[in-house]
């Protein structure tokens, strides 16, 4: 008897007791759906994030400076810094400070309690790219510059939240209160966030050495920025060279590059997803067995039609493969069933999260994997096939006489 | 060339604890092509068992057993299912037809087993049918048919193989004695045609419808001769007796 013959028949069983079928699959189905669901949000996130690092600057190398305590006299400045720019133009190719500044901003009556202030030097904006090192272009306006810096002047560029919500859209030339001292706007970032309080969009960028005397930031950081996203890990080596001569410890410093936190965070996006397949997969195992003790009682049913059938000439492999490829269409079918199921769920999930983070349509998108679908279907007919082949086994070993004689 | 179907010193003993059952207890029996033999006896004279030792359902515990010449009685499962296949046909006395599968889809079974391709197996099918009068129901289920129509169904299907022995066990036992009759006629009609037909049977007016009777008693032959010999009906004594017993 040939493959088709038994697929037909399968089918034929199948659908003459269709809810009975049914039950059989749901294991398979839920199984698969969730390993559909959970490879495609696996697969968003990472896309996601991806793109949210790539707008950050897959080219940044951020440098903590924690220095070894009051005691010590070694340090490293930040013409030291520039220095490292300077010497090795092929690997770097720009560094400004990064202070973190523990400030109140107030706009008129109004505080800004969620507001960041951060103390950075002209080269924070990157003329070649018209964009900050993290990504933010100017909508108006103009970035810090060289005099502003080198005169602490009192002049801040703010982010795209303060210019709509603390000066209704015209910010420029107005001042804004920072620890009591007003600051007047001269250039506003583009939005690069969501536009939220708290968000990237809700900052405010002073020269850095007015930020160092607000205080609150431990340690010096440095944002620097490496030719190529490629050459970032090279980049981090000389930064790290450097800081090794200077303070002979590595706990003194921590240097991350956009491209290697990209890659860390990927590797462990991977082992989430993997963790969370394998507990999906324990449901296809579920599944499995369901399948399993359906064909069990199945051929049990079937012995008499066993029995006629091996009267007939049928050998111990036809019956075996009737068994296997029976239920391995019924879990196919249930594997099918539960792709289209995880596609449709994974859709869902993608307006559900847009609706939740408000991002839109060009956030969060939970796309399945060709590899991922391809695996769930595998898996299903493998234990499809797995798990039949008790049954059919002992179909395929029956006696005819006693099949023969059964009711 | 040899017989059909040859016996010699057939025994099946079954082990039951500490007892040891002779369900065929040395049978010699020969059967040429174009034959039509009865096996009769009472219950549990052995007739089953000598049905599954001829349809390759079973092997004997010593003995030997050929079949068109081959010795089948040390044959594996699988090799015994392709001489179930080439060789024999089964007629049941339940009629043993898969009841999700068509007409003719079940006709069509042991030819699948045969290899045969989908289009010879459709022809031989109806041709089959068609010599059982049923070719216009090819497309129903068995369920659909009569208890006489399901019998020619299977008879039919017996014959799509072109088997060299037709198999009869108690053909007759779940129909009315009017169908009982036409189903018997049918098989008088196979063998005048040509066809080996071994049937078996308790009862004897069934049985003197063949043209030889072996009578079994306590799993050996006691008669074996022509059925229109008044000898080939009579009923040992003690059997009788033994059989009121169980009843
Ligand atoms: N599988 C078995 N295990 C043990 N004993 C068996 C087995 N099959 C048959 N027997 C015994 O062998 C003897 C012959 O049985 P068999 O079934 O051949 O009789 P029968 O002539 O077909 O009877 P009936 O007309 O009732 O069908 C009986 O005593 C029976 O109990
Ligand atoms: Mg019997």
């Amino acid at each position: 008897m040939n493959f088709t013959q038994s697929f037909k028949l399968a089918i034929k069983s199948l659908m003459l007791s269709k809810m009975r079928a049914l039950l059989t699959m749901l294991g398979i189905i839920i199984g698969v759906a969730a390993v559909i669901i959970i490879t495609s949000l696996g697969n968003g996130m990472q896309n996601y994030m991806n793109a949210q690092f790539e707008q950050l600057g897959s080219n940044l190398v951020q440098v903590m400076i924690y220095g070894l305590g009051e005691d010590s006299t070694r340090s490293v400045d930040a013409d030291d810094m520039y220095a490292l720019v300077e010497k090795y133009p092929q690997y770097l190719s720009g560094v400004s400070p990064y202070v973190t500044a523990s400030a109140k901003v107030r706009q008129g009556t109004e505080d800004f309690e969620r507001t960041s202030v951060y103390g950075v030097s002209e080269d924070f904006y990157r003329d070649e790219t018209g964009k900050t090192m993290q990504g933010a272009g100017l909508e108006e306006g103009r970035f810090l510059r060289y005099v502003d810096v080198a005169r602490h002047q009192n002049v801040c560029v703010v982010g795209s939240f303060l210019a709509e919500y603390a000066f209704q859209g015209d910010p420029l030339g107005q001042t804004i209160s920072i620890s009591g001292v007003p600051y007047t706007v001269v250039g506003v970032l583009e939005e690069s966030g969501d536009n939220t309080e708290g968000s990237g969009d809700d900052v405010v960028y002073i020269p850095y050495a007015n930020a160092q005397r607000l205080g609150g930031g431990y340690g010096d950081t440095y944002m620097m920025t490496a030719t190529d996203r490629d050459t970032s890990t090279a980049a981090k080596g000389i930064v790290e060279n450097r800081l090794m001569d200077v303070y002979q410890t590595s706990d003194a410093y921590m240097v991350m590059t956009s491209a290697e936190m990209m890659d860390a965070m990927d590797s462990m996006l991977d082992t989430l997803m993997m963790i969370l397949i394998l507990i999906a997969a324990i449901s296809l195992l579920v599944g499995g067995i369901g399948i399993m003790n359906i064909m069990l009682v199945s051929v049990t049913e079937r012995t008499r039609e066993i029995g006629i059938r091996k009267s007939l000439g049928a050998k111990c492999r036809d019956i075996r493969s009737q068994f296997i490829i029976e239920a391995g269409t019924t879990s196919a079918i249930g594997g099918a069933i539960g792709i289209v199921l995880g596609i449709i769920m994974a859709n869902v999930l993608t307006n559900v999260i847009a609706l939740v983070l408000g991002t839109g349509n060009d956030g969060f998108v939970a796309v399945p994997t060709v590899g991922g679908i391809g695996v769930a279907f595998g898996v299903s007919v493998a234990v499809g096939i797995l798990f039949g082949y008790l049954p059919a086994n002992k179909a395929a070993k029956l006696n005819p006489i006693d099949a023969l004689r059964y009711d | 060339m040899g017989h059909l179907i040859e016996l010699k010193n057939v025994y099946k003993i079954y082990q039951m604890g500490d007892e040891t059952v002779h369900a065929l207890d040395g049978i010699d029996l020969t059967v040429d092509q174009g034959e039509f033999v009865a096996i009769v006896g009472s219950s549990g004279s052995g007739k089953s068992t000598a049905m599954n030792i001829i349809g390759c359902l079973d092997v004997p515990t010593s003995g030997s057993y050929h079949l068109g010449g081959i010795d089948v009685s040390t044959m594996e499962d699988d090799q015994q299912a392709e001489i179930r296949n080439k060789m024999l046909g089964f007629i049941f006395q339940q009629y043993n037809l898969i009841p999700k599968l068509t007409v003719q889809e079940n006709v069509e079974l042991p030819l699948l087993y045969a290899g045969i391709s989908a289009e010879e197996r459709h022809e031989r099918a109806i041709q089959s049918l068609q010599r059982v009068g049923l070719a216009d129901k090819r497309k129903n289920l068995p369920s659909q048919l009569s208890g006489g129509q399901q019998q020619r169904v299977s008879i039919a299907r017996a014959l799509a193989g072109k088997p060299s022995v037709i198999l009869a066990d108690e053909p007759t036992g779940a129909l009315d004695s009017r169908t009982g009759r036409e189903v018997l006629r049918f098989l008088q009609q196979l063998n005048r045609e040509g066809d080996t037909v071994v049937l078996i049977t308790h009862d004897n007016s069934i049985a003197v419808k063949a043209k030889r009777i072996v009578r079994l008693q306590d799993g050996r032959i006691i008669y074996d001769g022509a059925a229109d010999d008044p000898q080939a009906v009579v009923q040992p004594q003690e059997d009788e007796a033994g059989e009121e017993a169980r009843a």
